[in-house]
């Protein structure tokens, strides 16, 4: 399939696996769907512990400009995150946020924005492994943006994470899509609202 | 006319001659210097360890001892200020067949290179670290060095030196050193027998030598010439093989105590590496060999 | 002569520059580095650290890059292909040994991963203000090679060119990544080892009687030889004869210092690596290089989109300096516009080489961050004006 340029950045606090997210992501489009991905990510004194951000920009084509200004979709699992990438959103993109880590509405984000939350701590936490919620994010993203092929980035799990982790990560992502593809599946129908699903909605 | 006390056949050869490069003698060591006895001594060992002279390489750093490696007949290097032991360093890992001498000079080997010298003994890397002690930096004019004793005149400690010296061979011990000797230029015979020592031993080794320089230290420090050092030499020093190396600090005048201070048995740095990795990746490992990266 | 299978990671990877580098240095046949941890190019070693044991080979962390700098000279000596791998502080410490590698001609690789300067500086964020340095950071006249990659991918190929440059001519070779090259992730295709040349190092077929240590072939370059063969030869970083011996005479220090120059001279222009797009038809030429010649195509794209005819020239070779390539294309254009992210290194290049045919103008930038990329098309702009 042939993909336009689309930049994702994820941003959370060091130690949530932000990184991982996003070379995830990179690796399903530039290995396993044979296109071109470049990630790039912010280092510096707040890499460590501190803030985190990864960068990723998937495309059919080789990519030139490898950074992200305005981003197509953002993933927040911060607080901070989200306060502080939401107005670098392009107007009409997607922002995906961890619903119990991120308290929506205090910036204003740019118009047409589409949001979707997932409670991927609460997730991650039911598969008895709180540091998988960065993988059910990718699992929720993968369902919700539906710009990845997901046999490709459950590969890319697989591929990214130690045999002895493989287990558990691939079921984090199968719980975040599957959460996601819900979603979706509720937003579609008529009478659904566009809000983020809300704890004890099933 | 003077008498021939021995009958020398005319073509005879001096016995150290096939381990010098006799086409770059004459040396440029002064007269009286102790390095080229020290050189004598070397050469004596390497003969009578029958060693492969292939598989042999000496490394140097800079000054007058620096010149050592140009002048022996072995795969030589002469490497730049302080850094003889990490170049050894790289020889011997390439290459872990060769037999590798570092041999340098006080101020090379302990003010520019001392860290060096101390990460090479805690690796017990296995480098044979011969160093001639001649208290000053000789080939710059004889200024103040790491081990130049207290109250010694030099061009950059006219007024004496205050700071405190090292002592070399405490440095090597406590640092990781698995021999540990000192000698003086005068004591050929001992200082022959710990150089082949040494060539048997595995291990970080250390032999410290102390040598006179009548150019710059003697005759600054009003101490006589080459001779006079032999002779303060025999008179000060006394050879106390096995003595704490903490008790062999050098003064001015005083006592110098000689012998081997330090044989102790340490595993040596391939060992510790490949009992590491087997333990680790067992029949993954792959021992480093010796290398070869060429066509032939 | 292709590449040891053992040492190549065949297949396609999802890498980092510095990782990406590090398997260059597997697949070119390096099995010893020596190194000192240093933002940003310590995952470098770190890698090689994790692979080298199940390849065989040796990787030692020294006390310090004075160290690292000249271990590796030692092993090269030894008989391995060896490299080292810093960023600013450590490859200032380093300097000293690229004049030892240069006068000695030893066949080794620096990797510089550069970040922002001077002193300890912007540890974690790019520059590429070591330009300078890596041509004139020792002391004394000679010559290197430095190349540099401006992704990934190219940080695996240009390692493997670099170490085969290495052994063809006997330098130094500089890899010179900045941050923003080293830390980006992307696809990076490991070719099947019998698709990767690799030069081997050309040793002696002459006896130890016979072989001189620096008597050049007609290429103006020494043949090999590793201690323990029986060559019985001698080392030095002063200035010396063909026998490789200590010579302080007028006539041995030219001969010797030209030759260090003159053997690159095939490699300056003839085989300068470089990437041209647009220059048939182009008023202003971008020249670039590393991360910046990736921001400088959105502005050219840019430009291009408003109807300027723009060209690139992007610089894979920095040293030897191509400079009868930009000398042939200041013939033709009206400017050439040099971003990068110093205050003014390679553009000193370009002007020289232009010989004022063409306006030549600088887009500086002091490091951190790289250009954005309006900043370039202002200048491309103004260049056509």
């Amino acid at each position: 399939m042939r993909r336009l340029l689309s930049e994702i950045r994820i941003a959370g606090f060091g130690g949530q696996g932000v990184i991982l997210a996003a070379s995830v992501i990179g690796k399903a489009v530039a290995i396993f769907e044979g296109g071109y991905s470049t990630m790039t990510q912010s280092f510096g004194p707040e890499a460590r512990g501190g803030s985190s951000s990864a960068q990723v920009i998937l495309s059919s084509d080789p990519i030139l400009y490898p950074y992200v200004t305005s981003p197509d979709i953002l993933v927040v699992m911060s607080q901070e995150a989200y306060t502080r990438f939401t107005p670098q959103l392009k107007p009409g993109g997607i922002l995906i946020m961890e619903n119990e880590l991120v308290q929506p509405g205090q910036v204003a984000a740019p118009e047409g924005v589409h949001v979707f939350g997932v409670p991927a701590t609460r997730l991650a936490e039911e598969l008895g492994r709180k540091v998988v919620l960065n993988i059910v994010m990718v699992g929720f993203f993968g369902a919700v943006t539906n710009l990845v092929d997901p046999d490709a980035l459950r590969k890319a799990v697989e591929d990214s994470v130690p045999p002895a982790m493989q287990k558990l990560n691939l079921a984090a992502f199968d719980k975040g899509f599957q959460y996601g593809a819900e979603l979706i599946h509720r937003m579609t129908e008529p009478e659904t609202e566009l809000v983020p699903a809300q704890e004890g909605d099933e | 006319m003077s008498e021939c006390l021995v009958d020398i056949p005319a073509d005879a050869i001096n016995p150290v001659e096939p381990y010098l490069r006799s086409e770059r003698i004459p040396h440029i060591w002064c007269p009286g210097c102790g390095i080229g006895t020290t050189v004598n001594c070397f050469a004596r060992a390497l003969d009578e360890s029958k060693l492969d002279l292939n598989k042999v390489a000496i490394v140097s750093g800079i000054g007058c001892t620096g010149r050592v490696a140009g002048y022996a007949a072995l795969d030589s290097f002469h490497t730049t200020h302080g850094r003889a032991i990490p170049f050894a360093t790289g020889l011997k890992l390439a290459n872990p067949e060769l037999q590798v001498v570092v041999y340098s000079g006080d101020g090379d080997l302990f003010a520019i290179g001392g860290n060096h010298f101390i990460h090479a003994a805690r690796r017990n890397m296995d480098l044979k670290v011969i160093c001639v002690n001649n208290l000053t930096y000789a080939m710059t004019g004889g200024q103040t060095g790491p081990a130049t004793p207290d109250h010694v005149i030099s061009t950059t400690s006219p007024y004496g030196v205050f700071e405190p010296a090292f002592n070399l061979v405490q440095l090597a011990e406590a640092a990781g050193a698995a021999y540990v000797a000192r000698w003086t230029t005068f004591h050929v015979k001992q200082l022959a027998r710990s150089m082949e020592e040494v060539m048997k031993k595995r291990g970080f080794c250390f032999i410290e030598i102390i040598s006179p320089c009548p150019t710059l230290y003697q005759r600054r420090n009003k101490m006589g010439d080459g001779l006079d050092t032999m002779k303060f030499y025999k008179q000060v020093s006394k050879i106390r093989n096995g003595a704490p190396t903490s008790e062999c600090g050098l003064t001015k005048s005083g006592e110098i105590v000689v012998g081997k201070f330090v044989d102790r048995d340490r595993p040596g740095y391939f060992e510790m590496l490949n009992a590491q990795m087997t333990e680790t990746l067992g029949d993954r490992y792959v021992i480093p060999e010796a290398s070869s990266c060429g066509d032939c | 002569m292709h590449a040891d299978p053992r040492g190549v990671l065949t297949g396609v990877h999802f890498l980092d520059g510095d990782h990406a580098c590090c398997e260059g240095t597997l697949a070119a046949g390096a099995r010893f580095a020596a190194g000192y941890p240093i933002t940003p190019s310590t995952e470098v070693v770190e890698r090689f650290a994790w692979r080298i044991p199940t390849v065989g080979g040796v990787f030692i962390q020294m006390e310090d890059e004075l160290a690292a700098s000249i271990t590796m000279q030692g092993a090269v000596w030894g008989g391995a292909k060896a490299f080292t791998v810093t960023s600013g502080p450590g490859f200032s410490l380093m300097m000293e040994h690229i004049g030892y590698a240069a006068v000695t001609e030893t066949p080794c690789v620096f990797v510089n991963v550069q970040r922002g300067g001077p002193s300890t500086g912007l540890p974690t964020l790019p520059a590429q203000a070591d330009m300078m340095q890596a041509k004139w950071g020792s002391h004394g006249d000679y010559g290197i090679i430095a190349l540099c990659p401006n992704s990934p991918q190219e940080c695996f190929d240009l390692t493997i060119t670099g170490f085969n440059l290495a052994e063809e001519f006997r330098v130094p070779v500089m890899l010179m990544l900045d941050e923003c090259v080293g830390h980006m992730t992307e696809k990076v295709v490991i070719p099947e080892p019998d698709q990767i040349e690799i030069t081997p190092r050309r040793y002696t077929k002459k006896t130890p009687e016979e072989f001189r240590l620096f008597e050049p072939r007609e290429d103006k370059v020494p043949d090999m030889v590793k201690a323990g063969d029986g060559y019985h030869f001698h080392v030095t970083g002063l200035t010396h004869d063909e026998r490789g011996y200590p010579s302080m005479t007028v006539d041995t220090q030219d001969k010797m210092v030209n030759r260090l120059q003159d053997k690159l001279k095939p490699f300056t222009n003839g085989r300068a690596i470089f990437e041209a797009a647009d220059l048939e038809d182009a008023e202003v030429v971008v020249v670039s290089y590393g991360i910046t010649s990736r921001v400088a195509q959105r502005a050219i794209e840019m430009a291009r989109a408003k109807g300027i005819k723009v060209g690139k020239f992007r610089l894979i070779t920095a040293w030897p300096f191509p400079e009868q390539h930009i000398r042939d294309i200041a013939a033709k254009v009206k400017a050439l516009v040099v971003p990068e992210l110093n205050l003014g290194q390679m553009v000193r290049e370009v002007e020289r080489s232009a010989g004022g045919a063409a306006k030549v103008i600088g887009v500086p930038h002091a490091g951190g961050t790289v250009h954005n990329p309006e900043v370039i098309l202002k200048a491309i702009e103004e260049a056509v004006r």
